[in-house]
């Protein structure tokens, strides 16, 4: 296989890696003595980390991966090609065929679908042919044929404005834009290849804007998130000045006393990881910053990202600084650019003003950080996938133990945190972790965001106390429309379960949750009231977990096939023996994927069946 | 006597002693000893299919689950070590119901016709793939290769997807019949770092689209691949097999039972690798070498995998 890339994809990449150093990383056959300097070892091998930059460039440049491209980026990065490809396809937003330059990619998930996701999909299936997934189906995309072409996909992050959709512009200036409250007449603007309006997540709905009550929020939307100096205005970097004076030990103390509890659905305390790493003998240490954000239904960290980067750039530097980190990574999901470049933006002038470096804020220690966009994959948020992923792997996650905090990412001690964990770093390194404790309680202290979607009047990210309970929260955010009436709720997330009707009174704690047997997963409040067609949605959340299954471990791969299989079946009344069959069927799939799995995505891929069957009770046998 | 060759490096300093009880019986086992390796010491069997003693663990299939108390899940036993203190399950009720459902779901999936030890385990876990629903019609040629990750068509209620594909027969020597494929990793791993380095194959796609690909999925000709074989080698379940043991399957001539095997010396080059040949009707059918040989530990090269047929050649000379 020795296509070789244009010279236009050589430049795209280029502009990524920079100009190739010899004939050893794909440079031009120079003069003799090049060759006698052999190129290998650990630190080319550590250039892999690169490939999925890489990659990035080259779909970006052309809208998918060609062979000479593939190519090209295996010679660069001494990558075997095979592993590479294994790389390319594990990717939704990568393409191994030829796609228009224009991508339309229409969310038809639990937040959208039913709020006319669905019926735009229909109107492009008549006008545009079927999705450009299909290729293989043998619906060719006919690239002569027109400039756009469409395909679906999983949540967005931008169910607050649903529908959603991404549109891509391949091409040497390319674009990336999320649109929001997407209409049939957009879509056809898109589709016929007019400009694109400005990224929605730049306006994302502020509900609670202005309220004295916010404090992860308190920035958002009022202080200029392109400006250090607005930041620090707004009381930015006092925290970093207080860690100082606390000393690493100190920090690592407050977090412990704060009771903080990790935001992106494991609820791990922060204050024993971050001991963990800082107590670790091996170097260089990393910081991860979790904003993969990919759970169906969960849009909080788009809004930190976007709203406030240079928090996000202030809490790495500060747990770098508690932990003994140097370096630092903030992984953003592909579907996200604006946040992307908002925080690449702040990083740059956090490194202007010497706020990132050699000597940061002249504390005496070093730390920096680097921008990672992922490629379409919700597995890449599990931790130890996303740190394969940087590593230039696939997104498959590792076995535990070891945990990142002693075999993290290059196998070295890591702190990997959500977005929003890390936010609340700031107050409680700033007020003292016993305030902050004071607000919520038991482990549940602090505040905490919740994405309000669906069926509720006034969607958006609210911020509030946990001890708030479920009813409250949901009239905050207008309840259900008059005259509908309240069914369900997803809370925590696809990954978590569905909460009924008579559940509303539950204090939004880690203890209430528990002991109804449910989760607050990533703060997702997903609201569905009787027009929602529930039976659809949960067909929707196991096709979900079947497609971002990484296929690693047997009971994930396949169990998440037979779940599917066994709801459709139910769903068009050709059950195999009676609907009570399939539902101790679906049981014992749910409980090896449960107890069999690798990782949380196997884990949890039935609790919402199983929450919807058992308290919903959908597709009982009994159904009209 | 002395070996010549000194394999593995001395430990430097006595690994500690770890105690666990499994199954109630107490074990002492040096520390960073699998549950696997531990539950052996005590007579103990743990059922695997990812795993062999010759490559790195990758935890793949879940066969090998066992009950730690206390977890809130199962561990799979052929790489967690064991930790002082913990009280393992091998066949708990829990082992039993995962066990038996990785069995289904592979059967369901994955043809196992060439996989005998795990068609006898599935006996003995009284698994029943068909309540799966009967297998879906067979998916033509490259399915897996034009999926695109993160889509996939919805199910058909009738059937049970499977990720059955005509095998792929590009070159003389192996055949690739991905039909048969559990997704093991053990050939990708064989073929990588663990032995060959010669990366020719990996895992590409996702869920239950993801497969054993070449670049690009380019015929096996067009690849990197050398014609070791050390992937036919560990294969489980027969997705990878010699050219000529799939002919004589197909021919319905194949028979292990009428074989006998014969160690000798390869005589083509110095390494000198161990080698047995297996023996059918005075025709030399399979060359293989012994997994538990220090210097190859199952892998040759093409010409002591195949450089056989000369042997039988009746024409020239
Ligand atoms: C399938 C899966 C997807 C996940 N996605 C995310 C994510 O998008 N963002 C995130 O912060 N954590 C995600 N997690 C949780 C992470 O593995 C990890 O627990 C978290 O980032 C730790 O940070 P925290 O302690 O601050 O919550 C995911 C876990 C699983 C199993
Ligand atoms: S549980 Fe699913 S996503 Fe997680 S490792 Fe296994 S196959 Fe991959
Ligand atoms: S025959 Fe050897 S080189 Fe070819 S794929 Fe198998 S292990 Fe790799
Ligand atoms: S081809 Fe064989 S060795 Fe390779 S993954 Fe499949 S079953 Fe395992
Ligand atoms: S953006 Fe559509 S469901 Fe979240
Ligand atoms: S043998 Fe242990 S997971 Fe496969």
């Amino acid at each position: 296989m020795d296509t070789r890339a244009s010279s236009e994809e050589q430049l795209a990449v280029d502009r990524v890696l920079g100009a190739p150093r010899s004939p050893w990383d794909g440079g031009a056959r120079g003069s003799h003595r090049d060759y006698h300097t052999a190129s290998g070892g650990a630190a080319r091998r550590a250039e892999r980390t690169m490939l999925l930059p890489a990659l990035r460039a080259l779909q970006e440049h052309a809208g998918w991966v060609s062979e000479g491209g593939l190519n090209y980026v295996c010679e660069r990065l001494d990558v075997p090609p095979a592993e590479a490809w294994g790389v390319v396809t594990f990717y939704a937003l990568l393409s191994t065929s030829p796609r228009p330059t224009r991508m339309l990619h229409v969310c038809d998930d639990i937040g959208c679908r039913q709020r006319g996701g669905l019926a735009l999909c229909a109107a492009l299936r008549a006008s545009h042919g079927e999705p450009a997934v299909h290729e293989a189906q043998g619906h060719a995309v006919d690239l002569a044929a027109g400039q756009a072409a469409w395909m679906t996909s999983p949540c967005l992050g931008l169910c607050d404005q649903a529908p959603a959709a991404l549109v891509t512009d391949a091409g040497p200036e390319p674009v990336e834009r999320l649109l929001g409250r997407v209409s049939a007449s957009a879509v056809r603007d898109v589709m016929a290849g007019r400009a694109l309006l400005p990224d929605a997540s730049a306006s994302p709905a502020r509900p609670q804007q202005g309220s004295a009550e916010l404090v992860l929020l308190a920035r958002a939307g009022t202080v200029d998130p392109l400006s250090l100096d607005a930041y620090r205005a707004a009381g930015g970097y006092a925290a970093l000045a207080r860690a100082a004076q606390l000393g690493p030990q100190g920090v690592v103390t407050e977090l412990v006393v704060s009771k903080l509890a990790g935001r992106g659905g494991a609820a791990f305390p922060t204050g024993k990881k971050w001991e963990a790493v800082a107590a670790q003998q091996a170097t260089p240490k990393y910081v991860v910053c979790n904003a993969d954000e990919s759970e169906p239904g969960t849009f909080k960290d788009r809004v930190l990202l976007t709203d406030d980067p240079f928090a996000i750039v202030e809490a790495m530097t500060i747990a770098g600084f508690a932990t003994g980190a140097t370096q630092g990574y903030v992984y953003i999901r592909g579907e996200y650019p604006l946040a992307a470049e908002r925080v690449a933006q702040a990083i740059e002038a956090a490194r202007r003003a010497q706020l990132l470096g050699a000597n940061v804020g002249g504390h005496g220690f070093a730390f920096d950080i680097e921008v990672r966009r992922g490629a379409g994959a919700y597995i890449c948020g599990e931790e130890t996938a996303l740190f394969e992923s940087i590593a230039g792997r696939r997104g498959e996650p590792r076995n535990k133990p070891p945990f990142p905090v002693q075999v993290g990412l290059f196998g070295k001690p890591t702190v990997a945190n959500n977005v929003e964990t890390l936010v609340n770093v700031l107050p409680i390194v700033r007020h003292g972790g016993a305030a902050y404790a004071s607000v919520g309680s038991g482990i549940s202290t602090g505040t905490r965001l919740w994405c309000l979607s669906g069926a509720v009047q006034q969607p958006g990210v609210y911020e509030t106390p946990m001890t708030i309970t479920l009813a409250a929260l949901i009239a905050r955010a207008g309840g259900v429309a008059p005259g509908r009436t309240l069914r369900a709720v997803l809370l925590g997330g696809a990954a978590s379960t569905f909460v009924t009707p008579d559940q509303l009174e539950m204090p939004l704690t880690f203890e209430a949750a528990r002991a109804a047997g449910a989760s607050l997963g990533s703060g997702v409040v997903m609201v569905f009231d009787d027009t929602d067609d529930l039976e659809d949605h949960l067909l929707r959340i196991a096709a979900f977990f079947r497609d971002e299954s990484c296929g690693q471990c047997v009971p994930c791969r396949v169990g998440t096939v037979r779940q599917e299989e066994a709801l459709h079946r139910l769903k068009h009344r050709r059950t195999i023996g009676s609907a009570a069959d399939e539902h101790a069927l679906l049981a014992e799939i749910g409980a090896a994927m449960k107890d069999g799995s690798i990782c949380g995505l196997g884990q949890t891929a039935y609790a919402a069946v199983e929450s919807a069957i058992k308290s919903l009770g959908l597709f009982s046998a009994s159904r009209a | 006597m002395t070996p010549l060759v000194q394999l593995t490096r001395p430990s430097r300093a006595p690994k500690a002693t770890v105690a666990c009880t499994i199954n109630g019986q107490s074990v002492q086992v040096s520390e960073g000893t699998s549950i696997l390796a531990a539950a052996a010491t005590i007579g103990v069997t743990i059922p695997t299919l990812c795993w062999l003693e010759t490559l790195t663990p990758v935890n793949a299939c879940r066969l090998c689950v066992a009950e730690v108390k206390g977890a809130r899940v199962l561990a799979p036993a052929c790489n967690r070590a064991v930790e002082s203190g913990m009280e393992i399950l091998t066949d708990s009720p829990r082992v039993h119901l995962t066990r038996k459902l990785v069995l289904e779901l592979l059967a369901s999936s994955v043809d196992l016709s060439c996989a005998p030890e795990l068609t006898a385990l599935m006996d003995a876990y009284g698994a029943r793939p068909e309540r799966f629903g009967p297998p879906a019609p067979a998916n033509a040629a490259g399915t897996k290769q034009h999926a695109v990750a993160g889509h996939h068509a919805p199910p058909d209620p009738a059937f049970a997807a499977t990720t059955s594909e005509p095998p792929t027969v590009d070159n003389e020597l192996y055949v690739r019949d991905y039909a048969k494929c559990v997704l093991c990793y053990k050939c990708v791993e064989a073929c990588g770092t663990d032995h060959q380095n010669t990366f020719a194959i990996a895992v590409a796609g996702r869920g239950f689209d993801a497969h054993i690909s070449t670049e690009l999925g380019a015929p096996l000709p067009d690849s990197a691949c050398v014609y070791c074989g050390n992937c036919i080698a560990v294969c489980p379940t027969g997705a990878l097999m010699a050219k000529r043991e799939f002919d004589l399957r197909a021919e319905g001539r194949w028979q292990p039972e009428a074989q006998h095997a014969a160690d000798t010396i390869c005589p083509y080059c110095g390494v000198g690798c161990t080698l047995t040949l297996h023996v059918q009707d005075g025709e030399i059918v399979k060359a293989t070498s012994p997994m538990d040989n220090a210097i190859t530990m199952g892998n040759l090269c093409i010409k002591g995998r195949f450089g056989w047929r000369f042997v039988q050649s009746t024409t020239g000379r």
